[in-house]
């Protein structure tokens, strides 16, 4: 089992209480009547589909009930990094560097 | 329709052996939402000071809470303090705006206690219980169902289970009761 570290909790926890949400920093169109249908369609289901290091959102359902962001790697699965959803997107050359 | 739903009476439940297992006699409960800056007007009002780490508890007297988000938490109260709590929160409204709501028949709580009532959560919570400081809590999964776990003791737990899940929950419980007593 993963053990994810809650950033609201400040505890690394069993990835039994928490639940993935989805590519994270996609932000809503603020006035979505005024864009294409295209980009309408790329907001609500295009997503990156990343090989490696993931920007994705989790939710740490059992416990505190808080979304929170993570940086993922989808193929060792290893956590690089979790953070609130107020924090800024950190850049992933430094994750990459901190996590060698 | 109507479901009927069971009576869920107090009482013992699993009397003997390493760990027992009591229902416990309802009492008030409420849910607290809050922003930071207004954590000491409504402490204040409800006469405990709010804990404001995850899992960590406060109590006066018969008042208890715990600290469940990071601008959540469970107040556990007399059902007879019911009317005062939720007066003394409504006073303070105005100036500190708060969200209490009364979850009192939400759920049950069943009492866990015994020398190896820890090792018995271990069948359904894949928390580390050890982690669980004594005076502390949690609100975590147990076989798929969010409870809210209190820690009174070394070997002394309370669980919040909603009543939907309870009797599920119970089961799961009486059967490591079961296993233990085989071994």
């Amino acid at each position: 089992m993963l053990l994810i570290h809650c950033p609201y909790c400040n505890q690394t926890l069993p990835e039994a209480e928490f639940t993935y949400a989805g590519e994270a920093h996609i932000a809503r169109p603020s006035d979505p009547s005024s864009v294409s249908d295209e980009e309408w369609r790329d907001f609500l289901f295009i997503r990156t589909n990343v090989k490696g290091p993931h920007y994705e959102r989790w939710r740490h359902f059992h416990g505190c009930g808080r979304y929170f962001n993570a940086v993922r790697d989808t193929v060792s699965d290893r956590f690089l990094i979790t953070y609130k959803t107020d924090d800024p997107r950190p850049e992933l050359s430094k994750l990459l560097e901190k996590s060698k | 329709m109507t479901v009927l739903t069971h009576a869920f009476t107090p009482g013992p439940i699993v009397a003997s052996g390493p760990v027992k297992l009591t229902l416990m006699a309802p009492v008030a409960r409420f849910s607290l939402r809050l922003r930071a800056a207004n954590i000491p007007a409504v402490s204040k009002a409800i006469g405990v000071d709010l804990a404001t780490t995850v899992g960590a508890r406060a109590a006066n007297g018969t008042t208890e809470t715990i600290c469940l988000g990071p601008d959540e938490w469970l107040i556990i109260a007399k059902p007879d303090d019911t009317e005062t709590l939720v007066k003394a929160c409504a006073d303070v409204y105005a100036s500190a705006t708060h969200s209490l709501t009364e979850v009192s028949a939400r759920e049950v709580t069943v009492r866990i206690e015994g020398e190896r009532a820890a090792e018995l959560l271990t069948i359904g919570c894949p928390r580390d219980i050890d982690t669980i400081p004594v005076g502390g809590g949690c609100r975590t999964v147990i076989d798929g169902v969010t409870v809210v776990l209190w820690r009174d003791a070394e070997q002394s737990f309370r669980m919040d289970i909603w009543r939907s899940f309870a009797l599920h929950v119970i089961d799961l419980l009486c059967t490591g009761c079961k296993e233990f007593a085989a071994e």
